[in-house]
């Protein structure tokens, strides 16, 4: 008997399923300038917004999108920017603001090679450390990293949930493998979805601080223009939103922003592992590196060779904790990726076991062949 | 006497501004000209981005949002396009308007986005300790032209003219009835519109260019100051050097928001079919 069929395959790019992930989490305002590979993110939301009655804009530079979404954002509206490389360079100083001021939304960066213009039609991860401290200060954000064409639609809605619950920047690191890549995606039902919306306050005007310190470290939301007249800055402020240069006010803002997310680490982290039970050496993977990383331990393990798999898709904040409980009982890391090692750092920082690394930064993707290569060299 | 405590932020006081400052001027005449225009507090997105003018949402009680150098319209663009029915105000300085924001201060023009934004022209960077901005005139000082700027300076109702806003006024902080007047008519206008305010400022720019205290200055802007009208019989020569105030342009244009708004009614009925 044939089985009643519910479910939603489409061929799509990780670019298209980013777009449409992001409307059915709510977004109705995108801001952005075009740049390879990401421009097709805008290029979908241009079509797709006016037919949900949200608003597409094209600005004049990256700078001015990033800060449209804050805009857009206070005043109550899911708001998105993608972008690539350079153009993430020119977002860093207003994600700063968006972090310090507790705006939410949601910045997609399709990595290409760098640093500069690089290269730009190829992919790379290379932003892995911008992304968690590429504006100036200590601040909290929250970065995810897709690995295929649908766990970018997953992912993507994650982002806008993770932003409205937190009240922070979160970033969505794709890279252009994924970003342009066609795959066959069975998307999930939208009433399995679930969808977070900010917490907005029930109290007065008279009672109302828009920074209030609450037993959950995250303050209450009110939009712009509907009756509380607060202030909003990128200085340091206390509870009312006004700055202030009062060093303990200063000093539990600072310490606030950055537990808010600390706190909530356990909630926020996901990773997945594969043949790891037994396994005397771990892949450490993410993004499009761990593609090739799931069939570099099959093939080891068609040759006796004990690998596993620990896939990150929340990369900040870095599960140190799960990777220093792999390490007492597994003393070889192996870590690829499309840069000079910038995980494989992290990593560790959470072990003192041999961490190797794969590393490319010419513009292709990591090959299977490349970290079987390395398993065998794993020192045994 | 005006209400001004109806705006203001009283716990806010005293502020930041030196004494002979432009600012509070500019300040009071927006006040004076959103109470004629009836715009309910509730109403109005105050934005501005760095420097002393853009201290001015602190102190007045509007939905007030102070951003990054040179920004605030890029901020007030996401915001009014989220949220039509606010009125937005941008305050803005020479520097954070015409330097590191002219980008956005001339697309905003462009899109001819609804927005009124006054620009305190004090012809120097007052907040970092009066570095040479845009607009400070050839041969005059900062302490990054210590002897004298080489620069021409911008004439910012003139880029704004240029870059396609609906109404562009210029005035002084001499002239502050006429300047609430402008700003009134500025804000009931549709469309992207823009105030030049020359402002005096006393620490930075009058004592290092020995222009004397801030009274002087404000002499200086009355006895240089030509009604546009007068300005349209006089030669280049004879207009050298003066300050051509009032209501220097004013069209009605397509505004941005509405526009697109209409486009997104238009795509919902072709989906309907």
């Amino acid at each position: 008997m044939k089985q009643p069929s519910n479910r939603n395959a489409k061929l799509m790019t990780g670019n298209d399923a980013c777009a449409d992930a992001a409307i059915i989490a709510g977004l109705r305002f995108f801001a952005g300038y075009p740049i390879t590979p990401s421009s097709e993110i805008a290029e979908v939301l241009a079509k797709r917004l006016p037919q949900e009655g949200g608003v597409f804009i094209q600005m004049e530079d990256e700078i001015a999108s990033m800060a449209a979404i804050i805009g857009a954002s206070l005043a109550g509206v899911k708001s998105m920017t993608a972008t690539s490389g350079p153009g993430f360079s020119l977002m860093q100083e207003n994600i700063g603001y968006a972090a310090m001021a507790e705006v939410p939304c949601v910045i997609v960066n399709v990595q290409r090679g760098g640093p500069s213009t690089g290269l730009p039609t190829l992919p790379s991860q290379g932003d892995v450390m911008q992304s968690r401290w590429g504006t100036h200060g200590d601040h909290p954000i929250i970065v995810v990293v897709p690995s295929t064409v649908r766990e970018t639609y997953d992912w993507t809605i994650k982002a806008f949930n993770f932003a409205e619950r937190f009240r922070v920047p979160v970033i969505v690191l794709l890279d252009e493998i994924i970003a342009h890549v066609n795959e066959k995606v069975i998307l999930p039902k939208i009433e399995d979805i679930k969808i977070i919306e900010r917490a907005r306050t029930q109290e007065t005007r008279a009672s109302y601080l828009p920074y209030r310190f609450t037993d959950t470290d995250i303050p209450q939301f009110a939009d712009f223009g509907t009756g509380y007249r607060y202030n909003v800055t990128g200085l340091s402020h206390d509870e009312t939103g006004f700055p202030t240069n009062d060093p303990k006010k200063i000093d539990d803002l600072y310490r606030r922003l950055n537990r808010k997310i600390e706190r909530y680490r356990d909630e926020i982290i996901e990773f997945t592992t594969e043949s790891l039970d037994d396994a005397e050496i771990c892949i450490v993977a993410f993004g499009s590196s761990a593609r090739s990383a799931y069939r570099a331990i099959r093939m080891a393990r068609k040759m006796g060779i004990k690998v596993g798999i620990f896939h990150i898709f929340v990369v900040w904040p870095f599960p140190y904790e799960a990777v220093a409980k792999l390490s007492e009982h597994i003393k070889n890391f192996i870590v690829p990726e499309m840069n000079l090692g910038q995980i494989a750092h992290e990593v560790a920082c959470a072990t003192s076991c041999n961490v190797m690394k794969v590393n490319r930064v010419d513009g292709g993707l990591i090959t299977p062949d490349e970290i079987l290569e390395a398993i065998h060299h794993v020192p045994v | 006497m005006f209400p001004y405590e109806k705006y203001l932020r009283q716990d806010r006081f005293p502020h930041i501004w030196c004494t002979g400052c432009g600012c509070g001027i500019i300040m009071k005449a927006m006040l004076r000209a959103i109470e004629r225009s009836k715009i309910p507090k509730d109403s109005i997105a105050l934005v501005s981005g760095i420097g002393c003018s853009s201290r001015t949402p602190g102190y007045v009680d509007f939905n007030t949002l102070h951003t990054t150098h040179g920004r605030a319209i890029a901020f007030a663009t996401g915001l009014k396009l989220a949220k039509p029915l606010l009125k937005i105000i941008v305050v803005s300085g020479d520097g954070d308007a015409t330097a590191i924001g002219g980008n956005h201060l001339i697309h905003a023009a462009r899109r001819n986005l609804d927005m009124t934004v006054i620009i305190y022209n004090n012809h120097i960077y007052g907040m970092t300790g009066g570095q040479a901005s845009p607009t400070t005139p050839p041969h005059k000082k900062g302490t990054t032209a210590p002897y004298g700027s080489l620069e021409p300076s911008f004439d910012i109702a003139g880029l704004a003219i240029a870059a396609g806003a609906s109404f562009v006024a210029r005035s002084t902080c001499y002239h502050a009835v006429q300047l609430d007047k402008f700003i009134h008519k500025a804000l009931l206008k549709k469309g992207f519109s823009l105030i030049e305010v020359l402002s005096p400022c006393p620490t930075y720019y009058s004592r290092p260019n020995r222009l004397g205290t801030s009274v002087d200055m404000l002499r200086w802007y009355k006895d240089n100051s030509i009604p546009v009208e007068t300005s349209r019989k006089m030669s280049d020569h004879e207009k050298a050097n003066k300050i051509i105030v009032g209501i220097l342009y004013d069209q009605e244009r397509p505004e941005f928001c509405e526009e697109y708004h209409k486009l997104i009614e238009r795509v919902k009925q072709t989906n309907k079919i």
